[in-house]
């Protein structure tokens, strides 16, 4: 038996633990998310309105406008044999993965952000026993269930328009989920070091906006030149476009794990990240 | 009966500057417990100790038995809390404001929904069932914080300056309020800057400055040990009038003078021979009163403006 030790000078903490340890999550993270689903659905059909009119106006304009210049569109297939595409369905297949993204960061950076930092919700909510950690779960995953709302509105309209009727969708569906979570984590990163709504939008501009051009969604990646390649194979949009697109077209993905596995690399490293820096910011 | 609350030897430091130094109080069951001091005392960085949001550099924190920050969330679901700043949510209605956040606590919806019509009631708000917080006053929007910290039932309360920028009438409501939940048997722990506030509600005050305890007792028997009973306030006149009166015979009438800007505060163990002496100058005007709360704060902590004042 080991000896039980008393002290009775010890009165000093060991060194504050650090804000890079493990996240420590509970389903306390749950009245959080509610808490925002309630307050929501009091709003829900005129954001519904705003947040799929966008991508649509977008896919409508470019996806008919610009696909009567270009016609069809060369596409890989799991053979590796090149299909010819209608651009309209290249296009739509690309965009639903960036109105995942871009569903997801709004949510995790401008409206996160007031009810962190403008409204003071989250340490209302920390007075009662929930962890800073629980919270920002909550956060990703609100933020991320808001983007698969998005994302299943577009892809009511896609089928609607007949643009693919592919049975895979079934499959794209949580897939284009993972891609709202993964965004939501990396926007939270920028939440975490906001001093303002301003400093998101280097975070659109210097990020955002560059990737979509480099990740497929637009045009082929093929003609990217070779540099410009190499990086767009690090993006994490790059690698949701390769899986959801296979699946618009009725088929399986080419290398599913080998995505998956950059999405979720991204996913834990971010929201890993993101809770250090917004631990370090409260305990401010 | 064990304290209900105990820090001992709290210290915190940020960078060079050690902003709590050293703190050590208790809170009995069913006392209110003051906290005074000048902005930049420390207090607000004590409250966050109190709830675990900052970790002290060295002395420990318990609280009903438990250890913060160890079992900071176990200890939380038994506190609750009013911060200086409203956290209320915009979009929802007082009642569901109450809902929301009982639910925090793993309280199930009917037993929250039970309680609301009571709590509602207690913040005098009944009437603003469905009102959104932007629709109510500051009075009501404290009061609704105040019933939503008593959701989970608490046996003590952490109150940050519950009635900072509150009118008379609001500001007396709260403390009848705050009586109430002394009756009951709760415990608060209360800051404020009104020393009229410190006075009628606690049962005992800490005062901070610079970190450290510099007095602790009951309110009146603190004002007994340090200040003379009497004060008579001299200001108005013509010129210095008031001021020249700190420097002439007169001031051996008073066992101490201060001067700040045009008024002269005179205090005594016996104001009768002072006001005489005052007669002779009808230019002036004077204020006979008992030496109070404000006084002593002063006297501790001085007359000037902090910087973060």
């Amino acid at each position: 038996m080991l000896p039980v030790t008393t002290s009775t000078t010890a009165l000093t903490h060991p060194p504050i633990a650090s804000h890079w340890r493990a996240p420590h999550l509970s389903p306390r993270f749950w009245p959080v998310f509610l808490r925002n689903l309630l307050v929501w659905r009091k709003l829900a059909i005129p954001s519904l309105v705003g947040n799929i009119a966008e991508p649509l106006i977008w896919l409508v304009a470019f996806g008919y406008g610009m696909g009567l210049l270009v016609g069809e569109v060369q596409v890989a297939g799991p053979d590796g044999a090149a299909r010819a595409v209608p651009y309209i369905l290249f296009l739509a297949s690309g965009s639903i993965c960036m109105s995942a993204m871009n569903a997801a960061t709004f949510e995790a950076l401008y409206s996160a952000f007031s009810r962190m930092h403008v409204q003071k919700t989250w340490d209302g909510i920390m007075n009662a026993p929930v962890t800073l950690d629980d919270v920002l779960l909550a956060e990703m995953l609100w933020a991320a269930f808001k983007s698969l709302f998005t994302v299943t509105a577009i892809l009511g309209v896609m089928l609607a328009l007949g643009i693919s009727h592919s049975p895979k969708l079934l499959v794209a569906w949580p897939v284009l989920l993972l891609v709202g979570i993964t965004f939501s984590c990396i926007a939270l990163i920028f939440n975490a070091l906001a001093q303002g709504y301003d400093f998101f939008t280097y975070y659109f501009t210097l990020f955002l906006t560059p990737m979509m051009f480099l990740s497929g969604v637009f045009f082929p990646r093929e003609q990217l030149p070779q540099l410009v390649l190499w990086l767009s194979n690090a993006l994490p949009l790059t690698h949701a476009v390769l899986l959801v697109r296979p699946l618009f077209l009725d088929q399986w993905p080419t290398d599913a794990w080998l995505h998956l596995a950059v999405l979720l690399g991204y996913t834990v490293a971010a929201f890993w990240v993101a809770l250090a820096f917004t631990r370090r910011r409260f305990s401010r | 009966m064990p304290p209900l609350f105990q820090a001992r030897h709290l210290t915190k430091r940020y960078g060079d500057a050690t902003v709590v130094n050293d703190l050590s109080f208790h809170i009995a069951p069913g006392e209110c417990l003051g906290l005074i001091g000048p902005n930049g005392a420390g207090k607000t960085t004590t409250i966050r100790m109190c709830l675990g949001q900052t970790t002290p550099d060295s002395g420990e924190i318990t609280a009903l038995g438990l250890e913060m920050p160890a079992q900071a969330q176990a200890i939380k679901a038994q506190l609750g809390v009013v911060s200086q700043m409203d956290t209320l949510d915009p979009d929802f209605t007082c009642a569901e404001n109450l809902l929301v956040f009982g639910r925090y606590f793993g309280l199930p919806k009917a037993a929250v929904q039970a309680r609301i019509p009571a709590l509602l009631d207690f913040a005098a708000l009944a009437h603003k069932a469905k009102a959104k917080p932007g629709e109510l006053s500051g009075g009501m929007k404290r009061r609704l914080s105040l019933a939503r910290a008593l959701v989970n039932d608490p046996q003590l309360l952490l109150l940050d300056e519950p009635t900072t920028g509150l009118d008379p009438q609001a500001r007396h409501l709260m403390w009848e309020r705050l009586q109430q939940l002394l009756q009951q048997g709760k415990s608060i722990l209360l800051t404020t800057h009104f020393m009229d506030e410190a006075e009628r509600l606690c049962h005992r005050l800490l005062v901070i400055d610079h970190g450290r305890a510099i007095a602790e007792g009951q309110p009146r028997e603190l004002i007994a040990r340090h200040l003379e009973p009497e004060v008579v306030e001299v200001y108005g006149g013509a010129g210095s009038e008031a001021q020249a009166l700190a420097h002439s015979p007169l001031a051996a009438l008073a066992n101490r003078v201060e001067v700040s800007g045009e008024t002269v505060f005179f205090y005594t163990q016996d104001a009768k021979p002072l006001l005489a002496a005052l007669a002779d100058h009808p230019t002036l005007r004077t204020l006979h009163r008992p030496a109070n709360l404000e006084d002593l704060f002063l006297k501790l902590t001085g007359r000037q403006i902090r910087e973060e004042g």
